[in-house]
């Protein structure tokens, strides 16, 4: 006859799996059993955790990219995105409500941080030499979260509605204007008939020139259409960095016929030694 | 249930926990601290209110975007704006396919991959951050050079007696296509000079191509500056649909 579990304990089950005292099992368990921790391949090359090697540099990018999606979503409860209101709820974010000014400070200073993080990430991973088989396709990825990170910083250069934004952005999307064949004043404009009404730039502005239509514009590609693609890329990315062989190491650390170690495009998880 | 060992019999092998996740620990309350002071310390820019009618001088882009519009300088928008970070975009993507090099994978090495490491550097360095630090220090109203020090309120006049470079050669300006053309020509040159070499021969025709065509449109562009600065050429190929 099984002993009745004490409530206690029923409860404690139900949400962890598994005990937490320090066996090789359990420290195992700890990366398996939890979803986020699960990112991780359970046990790692200690290659990979010299911050000599990888910097650390994406693992803050993606720090970074937490932390202003956590006080981007603070900001919103505050914010309207039209000409009317939206430099009044930026003053009132500074001046009225309580720790208003330091999140919109996290927000800039983070989303700064990371736009520098990624390209010394991608530095390293040139660097180091990690774009090489079988990595191709994950710098790929990393190309395109660059490019996501510093378009997500450009359109939410817009949102304050004060000077610096405005003409900023006037700067930014002339070059839209002058885009050969689809911009009205590009090299070839008078091929494909477009006018500043109807060309690339109206396209991202919905108008001529910077104003309402273009704050909405910028807020929602700022708030949802780029944060869920570059939020989906890096799942891709981390994946694949498992994927491919976890972090990448010099070869004579990977090549060396050892028992147990798992081959390049395992999960990173290796087969039980023999021994 | 099979159950997994940990690794630690194998030298090279460490479990995530608690060697990686203290690591990742330790780094993001580092971050955080570092963040939070420079957030109490510094505030986040708020100029006036935007106004359609009051455009200061100089507009300057986002501090990222600095290198792009020194490079208005230059060259025209469709150049500057949108064919440069266009190249830049795939030429990224396409490192990885054209650098054939098996050696330096998963460790730093300059001795192994020079030419590799030289030509990211100098992109990288002197295209990208460079013009940034250019843009965001030494710019000022007309988009003049002001020294970090200098006032802004001395008046400037920027050299506006530029010339085409066919006119200064004395050359008919469709020579200018000629000239431009025979700039990517070089390429051509040198593969069916050097086209038995390991190098060439490891590279193949389709990767040589793109890799010299991306390697001359970056060398393309401080030599548009040295024509500028040294020579006041403003451009080199003028067509009535676009000029370079
Ligand atoms: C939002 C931007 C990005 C985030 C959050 C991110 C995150 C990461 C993380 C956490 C890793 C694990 C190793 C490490 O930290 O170095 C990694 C690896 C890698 N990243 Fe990124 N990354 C980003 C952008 C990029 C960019 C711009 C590139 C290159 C153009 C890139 C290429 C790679 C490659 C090839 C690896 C595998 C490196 C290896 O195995 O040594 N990533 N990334």
């Amino acid at each position: 006859m099984t002993r009745r579990p004490s409530l206690w304990r029923q409860f404690y089950n139900s949400v962890f799996r598994h005990r937490f005292d320090d066996t090789p099992r359990n420290r195992l368990l700890q990366i398996t059993s939890n979803v986020f921790l699960h990112l991780h391949p359970a046990t790692i090359r200690r290659h990979g955790l010299r911050l000599r090697y990888t910097w650390g540099m994406g693992g803050l990018s993606f720090l970074m990219f937490l932390v202003t999606v956590v006080t981007g979503v603070i900001l919103m409860f505050y914010y309207r995105p039209t000409a009317a209101f939206a430099y009044i709820d930026m003053k009132n974010l500074q001046h009225e409500i309580p720790f208003g000014m330091i999140q919109r400070n996290m927000h800039r200073w983070g989303a700064h941080a990371m736009v520098i993080l990624v390209w010394f990430h991608m530095l390293r991973v040139f660097l180091s030499g990690s774009y090489k088989a079988p990595r191709e396709f994950n710098w790929g990825v990393g190309v395109i979260l660059l490019t996501l990170t510093m378009l997500l910083s450009f359109t939410g250069y817009l949102l304050p509605w004060d000077q610096l934004a405005r003409w900023a952005i006037t700067v930014g999307t002339n070059m839209a204007a002058a885009t050969p064949f689809l911009g009205h004043q590009g090299p070839g404009a008078g091929l494909t008939g477009v006018t500043e009404r109807n060309d690339l730039r109206a396209l991202l502005l919905g108008g001529p020139q910077v104003g309402d239509p273009a704050i909405l514009r910028f807020y929602v590609l700022h708030c949802i259409f780029l944060p869920m693609i570059a939020a989906i890329l890096m799942i891709v990315h981390f994946w694949r960095v498992r994927k491919d062989g976890g972090i990448s190491g010099p070869p004579h650390v990977d090549e060396e016929p050892r028992p147990g170690r798992a081959p390049a495009r395992s999960h990173g998880f290796r087969p039980k030694t023999e021994d | 249930m099979t159950e997994r060992q940990p690794d630690e019999t194998l030298p090279d092998a460490v479990t995530t926990w608690p060697h990686l996740v203290r690591i990742e620990l330790l780094a993001t309350l580092a971050a955080m601290v570092l963040l939070t002071v420079w957030s109490i310390v510094v505030d986040a820019p708020l100029e006036e209110a935007a106004d359609p009618n009051r455009t200061p001088d100089p507009s300057k882009a986002p501090w990222y975007f600095l290198g792009l519009q020194e490079l208005l300088v230059y060259f025209d928008p469709w150049i500057a704006g949108v064919m440069v970070p266009l190249f830049i975009i795939l030429g990224l993507l396409a490192i990885p396919y054209l650098d054939r090099n098996p050696n330096g994978a998963g460790y730093y090495t300059l001795r192994e991959r020079p030419f590799a490491i030289s030509a990211f550097l100098f992109g990288f360095l002197g295209l990208w951050v460079l013009p940034i630090v250019i843009g965001v220090f030494c710019r000022g109203p007309g988009w003049n050079w002001y020294w970090p020090w200098e006032a802004w309120d001395i008046a400037k006049t920027p050299h506006l007696t530029n010339i085409n470079l066919t006119d200064l050669l004395g050359i008919p300006a469709s020579l200018g296509g000629v000239l431009v053309l025979g700039w990517y020509g070089l390429a051509l040159l040198f593969w069916l000079w050097q086209r038995k070499s390991a190098g060439l021969q490891r590279l193949g025709g389709a990767r040589f191509a793109i890799t010299a065509f991306l390697l001359l449109t970056m060398a393309a562009i401080p030599v548009k500056m040295a024509l500028r600065l040294l020579l006041n050429v403003k451009y080199v190929w003028v067509t009535p649909w676009f000029n370079v």
